[in-house]
């Protein structure tokens, strides 16, 4: 059994590497990416679960690290939009379809959609991409131009299966 | 940030989860189960709650199950909705877990998380009163396994220290035909201003709803006028919405006139497909 008090070293798997970071059990895992790693993509939107920008990747499936404690994330892979290293399919999708405007929202957008790759390797239905994509809000309505980079992202994947 | 400190337990086994509320009820501290966590960390964030120790369930190999024997559907208390939805095992529950929250935070929010939450909606409870599931409660007196509307009046009643293991559904229900409407006032992940569940046992209609009042509830009165078949659909929508146990829930979302209105035409739309079908 695992029984964590006050301030303590654990390690975490993020991105491919494991860091070693000192936390307190209630800290959150946005909080502790951000401040303790440095990696700055996953946003601080709502803190309360709703906006999606705080999106990472955990095991391979979309989670809002607002709402998970840092200690929870041990013994699992965590990736961010750094881990992605620019030049994903789901990355360049997004930069063709200019699926963004302010880009707050975007961190997380990428890695939903990268998630959803990962859960779906071939295209699944509309009602599916639509149902992954309403956990994240973009204030700026780029909706129609995130649908249009999820298209490309597996329009690339077939290209490249060819 | 969460604003104060709690110790992190995470048991491997169940004797770890009750050893554990022993020890830290002897040393009057409030330990919580903690299972995808959503609505604990929102209620520390803003200071709503503020538990010792959280003993995180998810390790414990009881509350992962999610398999089919020859009697039931087993679902561990720690299954996450999504994981629920995408086996496909109990349809009705699926659809349920479906609409709760958004797809991301579906991976998260686990069975067990859902029916003991404070948000008052709990439409995962729907199902599970309609199919005369059972669960299994581990606590300070061990373990025991009773019908869940033994435990579940509009929200869990468990004693101090027990919490739930696994649900079980009977397996007449992971088939039976059945109906799930959720109303929300605007889009479609929202809180329900009405959800009606509905499943069939030899053409006798059973119904249960959440959003319509202060708490899910599934009754016998109404249930009885839905099946009079020598009433219109109208009618008897119109006699379901007399039978509240209370009257109709009234909020931001909408008012206690407008739930009525939604109810009345959710379950006439329900009766009238139902009749449809027989005719």
């Amino acid at each position: 059994m695992i029984e964590l008090e006050g301030k303590t070293v654990i390690s975490l798997n993020v991105n491919g590497d494991s860091h070693e970071v000192m936390v307190r059990p209630s800290d959150i895992l946005l909080d502790v990416l951000r401040e303790q790693l440095g990696l700055t993509s996953a946003k601080a939107g709502c803190k309360n679960g709703d906006c999606g920008a705080c999106t990472v990747m955990v095991d391979g499936w979309p989670a809002k690290s607002c709402l998970m404690l840092a200690v929870e994330a041990q013994d699992k892979k965590i990736i961010t939009v750094e881990g992605l290293g620019g030049k994903a399919a789901v990355q360049k999708a997004f930069v063709e379809a200019n699926a963004f405007q302010c880009g707050y929202c975007t961190s997380g957008f990428l890695m939903v959609c990268h998630a959803l790759m990962t859960q779906h390797p071939v295209m699944p239905d509309e009602i599916v991409i639509e149902e992954w994509l309403q956990s994240n809000l973009c204030r700026c309505t780029s909706y129609q131009e995130i649908r249009k980079a999820v298209h490309l992202m597996y329009d690339s994947l077939q290209a490249a299966d060819v | 940030m969460i604003p104060f400190d709690f110790v992190y337990c995470r048991p491997d086994t169940l004797n770890e989860v009750t050893d554990t509320f022993k020890r830290y009820q002897n040393e009057n501290k409030k330990a919580i189960c903690y299972g995808g966590g959503s609505e604990i960390i929102t209620m520390c964030r803003v200071s709503s709650i503020h538990p010792d120790v959280v003993v995180d369930i998810k390790n414990i190999p009881e509350c992962r199950v999610l398999e089919k024997d020859n009697f039931f559907l087993n679902i561990g208390a720690a299954c996450t909705l999504n994981q629920i939805k995408e086996s496909k095992l109990f349809p009705l529950l699926g659809l349920a877990c479906g609409r709760i929250a958004d797809h991301t935070n579906q991976c998260r929010i686990t069975l067990g998380g859902n029916l003991c939450g404070t948000i008052i909606y709990r439409e995962t409870s729907l199902p599970l009163l309609l199919s005369d599931a059972e669960v299994t409660t581990s606590g300070l007196d061990g373990i025991r396994r009773v019908p869940f509307q033994n435990i579940f009046d509009g929200r869990v009643r468990l004693k101090e220290g027990e919490w739930i293991v696994q649900v079980h559904i009977p397996v007449w229900a992971l088939q039976a035909r059945h109906a799930h409407i959720k109303k929300t006032t605007q889009e479609k992940i929202d809180y329900p201003l009405v959800n009606v569940t509905a499943i069939w046992k030899d053409d006798v209609l059973r119904t249960a709803f959440s959003g319509i009042c202060s708490r899910p509830f599934r009754s016998s009165q109404i249930e009885a006028v839905l099946n009079d078949h020598g009433l219109s659909p109208e009618i008897r929508a119109e006699k379901a919405a007399e039978l509240l146990p209370e009257p109709p829930y009234h909020d931001v979302e909408g008012s206690s006139e407008y739930r009525a209105f939604v109810f009345r035409n959710t379950l006439c739309e329900l009766l009238e497909a139902w009749q449809n079908d027989r005719a």
